[in-house]
């Protein structure tokens, strides 16, 4: 029993959170957030795959968050929505909650298919280069979405708040929380159990070393590609949950800044490191937040001990300061993160007696 | 028929002739040696045959099958195993992982399995470990089956890097300059365990070596190469006094010495 300790603890909490969300006593601010982190979780650590275990690096993982979170909301607006450009519903929309999951592993696989894409070059390429081409992935994949207009172009998409409401509809229990929490245990766990699998430990081998990877018998090629393929597919997964979570998308909400979070989540967690991800992911969704009140805070001290010039304001944009500060600074003292290539387990070995994992 | 079938092998890169001619006919149980001066296009040879590079003219024919157009980790799944000058392990990854990856040819389940978790995954993943732990145990490294080969001094990591090689059950085990590095009383070891590794596994083994103790104690056929050109090939006895290797490459004293 006490190997499950740490099992029934996690569980227990989503529990009482969905409890919480039910019985209204959660802020839907916090209830954002959290949910937020669950997304965060999802992308940072689906990045780690290929940045931190085999060691490329991608710089363009938001451009496949973008292309699953358009691809599931069209499918969930086309589907169980009266749209004025989509048409009517095609589904009755009391089936949402039997088909999102479906909805957003549609998305996931559409990301995937275009990680396959740049999969492609990364066999002949590594390194500057194929952070490059990933950067020129972003772009294309943004801009190709503004200029479909039946998805709304620059304007973004919205109608996924109306498939969350049918949801409530149907049974009124916060779906939102409940989905998130699920599909980031799911995607963790196929993380977990990819990279702790002989296949999977041949990524890290392509990581070390190519050229003995290949010498023995590891077909570098399939693993670069489906190291590439699941990544991309659970960014896109997360950006399904996104795009419903918010009930409204636009393309340039998952711009190169957005790639960049997600580079700050995985070397803040550090490089083949899971459990680093999802702290990171918490702590940097935490940040982020708090940032949102500290910047505002200090620029009202600095003005009332008249440091600031009063024309001069301190606004959110210094958000974008701060966080590549934290990576240059990162870079510095602490290039490995905040676990570096340590799972918690071996920074804390007692901890194995109290969960199990498989 | 023949284990290895190597014909009029030429390799170009750009304006340089880096191989000319290459023949060579290996049979089974064989312990072959390749030898000569720095530079004259020996790793070549196994970048050739182990099919990093597809050669420019000539063919390669191993175990009856030709290995033009295979990719590397192809013609390692047909029984080809290697090791490496400079050691080439995966140096944060333990050495029973690094074991374990020699089974990627042979892994039996799919992608889909190792989500799941499936029975076939967990049984295949239960015999991998049995096997790689046996492996580690024959050659003596039970104890380090947990440590990474970054922290191990560098005779283990050579024993390592063979382990591993023979892990994917060769038929053919190409060992490039296994003794670099080592001081003579390692050398002493290496030709010990290559010995009982040839007495113990069904295998043939064809090294690079520059160390003549070792190439002369183990090797029953030499082969001489200079500027990438056969000159001269033979039993060690012959080897040893032919005026063109003295010449080329092992030089008077040597040949009095060995």
């Amino acid at each position: 029993m006490k190997k499950y300790t740490l099992n029934i603890l996690a569980l227990v909490v989503c529990l009482l959170l969905v409890v919480a969300a039910q019985m209204d006593m959660l802020d839907q601010y916090v209830l954002t957030i959290i949910m937020f982190i669950g997304i965060n979780i999802i992308f940072a650590s689906s990045l780690n795959l290929v940045n931190g275990y085999m060691g490329e690096f991608s710089c363009g993982h938001a451009g496949f968050m973008c292309i699953g979170a358009y691809a599931a909301s069209f499918l969930s607006v086309t589907l169980f929505t009266n749209n004025k450009i989509l048409g009517a519903a095609l589904l009755p929309p009391y089936l949402a909650p039997w088909l999102f999951l479906f909805i957003l592993l549609v998305g996931g696989i559409v990301a995937a298919l275009f990680g396959l894409v740049v999969a492609l070059p990364s066999f002949r390429t590594r390194g500057d280069y194929l952070a490059i081409i990933t950067i020129a992935a972003n772009y294309i994949i943004i801009s190709l979405i503004e200029n479909i207009d039946i998805i709304g172009g620059p304007r973004g998409l919205q109608g996924m708040r109306k498939v969350m409401n049918a949801m409530r509809h149907t049974l009124d229990i916060p779906w939102m929380l409940i989905w998130v929490i699920i599909v980031t245990g799911i995607s963790l766990l196929i993380l977990y159990r990819l990279v702790n699998s002989t296949y999977g430990k041949g990524i890290s081998a392509v990581c070390q070393d190519e050229v003995a990877a290949k010498i023995m018998s590891v077909n570098t090629d399939r693993v670069k590609m489906v190291a590439f393929m699941v990544s991309s597919g659970l960014a896109g997964v997360a950006g399904g949950l996104y795009a419903h979570m918010y009930g409204y998308i636009n393309p340039q909400a998952f711009n190169i800044l957005k790639s960049t979070e997600g580079l700050v989540m995985v070397y803040l967690g550090g490089m083949a490191s899971l459990s680093g991800s999802v702290l990171a992911a918490i702590l940097f969704t935490l940040l982020v937040e708090a940032l949102r009140f500290a910047i505002p805070a200090v620029d009202g001290a600095l003005h009332a001990i008249h440091v600031l010039p009063d024309g001069f304001e301190l606004s959110q944009v210094w958000k974008w300061v701060l966080i590549p500060l934290i990576l240059i600074l990162l870079m510095q003292f602490r290039p490995e993160g905040l676990l570096g290539n340590r799972e918690l387990t071996d920074v804390f070995p007692r901890l194995r007696r109290w969960f199990t994992l498989k | 028929m023949a284990l290895l079938e190597v014909e009029h092998l030429t390799q170009r890169f750009g304006g340089l002739q880096a191989l000319t001619d290459f023949n060579l006919t290996l049979e089974e149980r064989e312990i072959l040696a390749l030898i000569g001066p720095n530079g004259a296009g020996k790793t070549t040879v196994f970048n050739v045959v182990s099919g990093f590079y597809t050669p420019t003219e000539g063919s390669v024919v191993f175990d009856g099958k030709p290995t033009r157009g295979l990719k590397t980790n192809e013609v390692t799944s047909l029984g080809m195993a290697r090791t490496f000058q400079n050691i080439r392990l995966w140096k944060d990854l333990t050495v029973l992982d690094n074991i374990r990856i020699a089974q990627h040819h042979n892994l039996g389940y799919s992608l889909l399995d190792a989500f799941l978790r499936t029975k076939k995954y967990r049984i295949r993943e239960r015999e991998i470990e049995e096997k790689s732990r046996n492996m580690l145990e024959k050659m003596g490294l039970t104890e380090y089956a947990a440590e990474f080969p970054k922290n191990l001094p560098y005779g283990l990591q050579r024993r390592v890097e063979l382990t591993r090689a023979l892990s994917l059950e060769p038929k053919l085990l190409l060992l490039d300059e296994p003794a670099a590095g080592l001081n003579s009383a390692d050398v002493g070891e290496l030709i010990g365990l290559i010995r009982w590794i040839y007495d113990n596994f069904p295998i043939t083994i064809w090294m690079i070596e520059h160390q003549m103790q070792l190439v002369m104690s183990l090797c029953t056929r030499i082969m001489v190469l200079d500027f990438g050109k056969v000159i001269a090939r033979g039993t060690p006895e012959e080897i040893r006094v032919n005026p063109v290797v003295i010449n080329a490459y092992l030089g008077e004293e040597a040949a009095q010495c060995c």
